[in-house]
């Protein structure tokens, strides 16, 4: 298990951390989620021991490695640039970790050929980076992280430099490479569709606390409060409260509870049909709607209708 | 729109550059090729048997020689703390760094006589300290470090900056301490701009002349560099036998820029 | 990467060391050497009539050299950044080929052209031994400069706004005066700094195509070599200082002209 306690971290006048502390499980594929400036790459890299923090504590498989050196940690890390050693070959690169280590040779070629294999780069040995894509690089980064077994493995936004699709697809990939290897791993993101694609637990991050920390299910059912909840999924707000827009009902006759409202927009987005209303006080929310039920209510715009919220609303806006 | 800017193409880009090559063309082949053209062509005028008699004389080569030996001396010298230092000005933080950065460029902009006396100052007969190495191989070693010191340093510090930070954190991570980190990540990246540096250096310490006047005090067959022999030949009215010396000079001058155009390339073929 | 700190201490105890026992040490010692005998006496050195007559020489041969080189570097520069032919390498080649040449050689190459029993050795005035040998061999020496300064510049820049400007109706010279000329003005200044300070720092050349004629054809480096092998060497120490006050003074532009140099 990895512990932080209590960890600080400032940049001159910037507080980066502000007395964190996270407790990761063994084996499990943790997410750091927060905006840009939450700290989450400053709390990897304490982690990783590539930075120290001013105050705290942290504490790897029970023993305390506050300060223990990045390189005695025992910890894969891979960077969103790749940092590939372009002036090595892919199979140099790879093998860069267990060099050092003075592993026998037999054993190297062993090694750096099985986690080609794993990581779909077979054949590239004798590639240099520059000849290889993003998405090759960051899978080549991966191999050369994992080639010391190391017992922890830190991602800081691994996928950021990537395209869309190979996003997509490498994240997927990540998550069965975990599933076979079964390696602590944290993972540092912005993007709250990948955490929750292929977390165990996501840890939500702002301005240098954790704001909650659950899986991703708990995290979008129960948010502990506003910016969790609009962090990871779509919010209308509706007089007080932060509501799904699935859980809006549109009804076409008042019930208890419900409220005023005229259809504004009626967006169809294929199955999902996004309604845009306007309540009374000129509030404009959007509810989602399945097609049936759009075509059963047969909404179109100016229509006078009723909103009602079919969800005990969590969180007070 | 890219019509339009084809459309224009011809007018305002095209011209200019071949003005600028008309111009470039001739006033090049007046001012450099010209002169040079004259010393290859007439090193030969006395024929070949001049020409090898005047480059094989014991003098002659002896001068070569030397200034081949102390040129490559002080061009190591200066690849070894070039780099040191570049490292310094840009990893280090002191009070004074960037005075001492900007000072680093006093050998470029320094008279190369001034140079000369500068350090006969220190190590010559009138040294405060007793330290007298005028007139030894010694002095003209100290001259061309002097001249070149700025080379390797300008060349590598770019290079430094640049550098991407966290292939050596990738290297930490991965279990390296700081002096394989040194080794094999940052120091692979910098051979390049080392040894463009160092070639510079060399071609400029091997034609060095007004640094070496004062110090060395030409002896032949020991500190004279081949420079100053070319001079004594001029001096002593034999322009063709200076211009057979000035040949093989040359050559060697131009061997090691070509050298750095194919280092450049070698170097620059793992660039993303 | 943090390097251990007694690391650290040592590699800039080595590298200032160096620094200090090859340039500063020596140049420090100069400055105290020359004006040891009071600041009058340094300036009775330099205010002598040889010693002014050197130095408004070595001024008339920079102002003649550096602008032609100027004017010969930017369009050089706009040939190889926005030209298109085969050969940019060759041309490059030739444009480094006075940092790569020995300056005696190149006064050498002056005498086998223009001196007697030269290819243009019967020209009705005289060159070498002359004021025009000291001019031609200035500017072979300080050709890069400009050149080197500016391409870099104007292939960065690119020539967008040119055809901005064409589009608005601007014709070549207006598009290269309004448009192209100040988006190289600092390359060029850095360019002109540099040369200003090869030309005036000349001696190897010089010392080859010149008389030495005191009061005519004695360049201010030249005078330095002078006094120094008459021995008076408060003399030689008087007019080096002069001329390392210009190199400082070349230094200051050089470090205050470089960061504006990324700008356009």
């Amino acid at each position: 298990m990895i512990a932080v306690r209590d960890v600080t971290k400032s940049f001159g006048d910037f507080v980066a951390l502000d007395g964190v502390s996270l407790e990761i499980p063994d084996g499990s594929l943790t997410a750091l989620l927060g905006p840009s400036g939450s700290g989450k790459s400053t709390l990897l890299r304490i982690i990783a021991g590539l930075e120290q923090p001013d105050t705290g504590s942290v504490e790897i498989h029970g023993a305390d490695a506050t300060n223990v050196p990045a390189q005695r940690r025992g910890i894969g890390f891979v960077f969103q640039h790749y940092a590939a050693f372009k002036h090595m070959t892919v199979r140099e690169n790879v093998a860069f970790g267990m060099k050092i280590r003075k592993q026998p040779k037999e054993r190297i070629r062993e090694r750096v050929d099985e986690l080609l294999g794993v990581v779909g780069l077979a054949g590239y040995h004798e590639r240099y980076p520059s000849q290889l894509s993003g998405g090759q690089r960051q899978r080549m980064a991966l191999a050369r992280a994992l080639a010391v077994e190391p017992k922890v493995l830190l991602l800081d936004e691994p996928f950021g430099a990537l395209d869309a699709k190979v996003r997509a697809e490498l994240r997927e990939w990540l998550r069965r490479l975990h599933d076979e290897v079964h390696v602590t791993t944290v993972l540092v993101t912005h993007d709250q569709e990948e955490a929750m694609a292929i977390s165990d637990h996501i840890a939500v991050m702002d301005h240098g606390s954790i704001e909650q920390v659950g899986g991703p299910r708990e995290l979008y059912d129960q948010p502990a409060n506003g910016f969790v909840m609009r962090f990871l999924g779509p919010v209308s707000r509706v007089g007080d409260a932060l509501v799904r827009p699935h859980d809006i009902a549109i009804l076409l006759d008042p019930e208890d509870g419900a409220r005023r409202a005229v259809v504004a927009r009626v967006v169809h987005l294929g199955f999902e049909v996004r309604v845009e209303l306007e309540l009374e006080g000129g509030e404009r929310i959007f509810a989602q709607v399945t097609r049936n039920e759009a075509d059963s209510l047969e909404l179109v715009e100016g229509a006078a209708v009723w909103v009602r919220t079919t969800h005990e609303p969590a969180v007070p806006a | 729109m890219s019509t339009l800017a084809l459309n224009l193409r011809g007018r305002p880009a095209g011209r200019p550059g071949a003005l600028g090559l008309g111009v470039s063309t001739l006033w090049l082949s007046l001012i450099v090729l010209l002169p040079l053209a004259a010393v290859v062509a007439r090193s030969t005028e006395g024929g070949l048997d001049a020409f090898w008699s005047a480059v094989s004389s014991r003098q002659a080569v002896s001068a070569l020689r030397f200034t081949l030996l102390v040129s490559l001396a002080a061009t190591v010298v200066n690849a070894v703390t070039g780099t040191l230092i570049a490292w310094v000005l840009v990893r280090d933080q002191f009070r004074g760094k960037r005075i001492v950065g900007a000072l680093i460029d006093l050998p470029f902009a320094l008279p190369t006589i001034v140079a000369g006396l500068t350090l006969l100052a220190l190590y010559g007969p009138t040294s405060p300290v007793g330290i007298d190495v005028a007139f030894t191989q010694f002095a003209v070693l100290l001259a061309l470090l002097f001249v070149t010191l700025p080379f390797v340093i300008r060349a590598v510090q770019p290079v430094l900056i640049e550098l991407d930070r966290e292939m050596e954190e990738a290297a930490l991570s991965l279990g390296a301490n700081a002096r394989t980190v040194f080794l094999r990540v940052i120091l692979p990246n910098l051979v390049p701009a080392i040894l463009s540096g160092a070639a510079l250096a060399f071609a400029r310490a091997v034609g060095e002349f007004g640094s070496i006047v004062l110090i060395s005090g030409n002896i032949p067959f020991e500190t004279q560099v081949a420079s100053m022999f070319i001079f004594k030949q001029i001096e002593s009215d034999n322009p063709i036998g200076a211009a057979a010396i000035s040949v093989v000079l040359m050559l060697l001058s131009l061997l090691v820029l070509v050298g750095i155009r194919g280092l450049g390339r070698w170097g620059a073929r793992h660039d993303r | 990467m943090t390097v251990d700190r007694r690391w650290r201490i040592a590699l800039r105890a080595i590298g200032l060391t160096y620094l200090a026992l090859l340039l500063l040490i020596p140049i420090g010692l100069v400055f105290y050497r020359t004006f040891e005998h009071g600041v009058m006496a340094v300036y009775d050195s330099v205010t002598t009539p040889a010693a002014i007559s050197a130095f408004s020489l070595t001024l008339t041969v920079t102002a003649i050299a550096v602008p032609l080189n100027t004017v010969f570097g930017v369009l050089c520069a706009l040939a190889l950044a926005r030209g298109r032919f085969r050969g940019k390498g060759v041309l490059n080649a030739i444009i480094d080929l006075p940092f790569a040449i020995s300056p005696v050689v190149v006064g050498l190459a002056l005498i086998l052209v223009f001196g007697r029993g030269g290819w243009l050795g019967d020209l009705p005035f005289q060159v070498i031994f002359s004021v025009p040998g000291i001019v031609l061999a200035t500017i072979f020496i300080s050709v890069p400069f400009v050149v080197r300064e500016v391409t870099p510049v104007l292939a960065e820049v690119g020539d967008e706004q040119e055809q901005a400007a064409a589009t608005l109706g601007a014709n070549r010279w207006q598009a290269f005066w309004r448009i192209t000329l100040p988006s190289i003005r600092w390359g060029v200044a850095y360019g002109v700094v540099l040369s200003v300070a090869r030309c005036i720092g000349e001696f190897g050349a010089v010392s080859v195509v010149s008389g030495k004629i005191s009061g005519d054809t004695e360049t201010l480096t030249l005078l330095v070599e002078k006094r120094f092998q008459n021995f008076d060497l408060a003399g030689a120490y008087a007019a080096s200082a002069l001329l390392a006050l210009i190199a400082l003074a070349t230094l200051l532009a050089m470090t205050t002209i470089n960061p504006r140099r990324d700008d356009a």
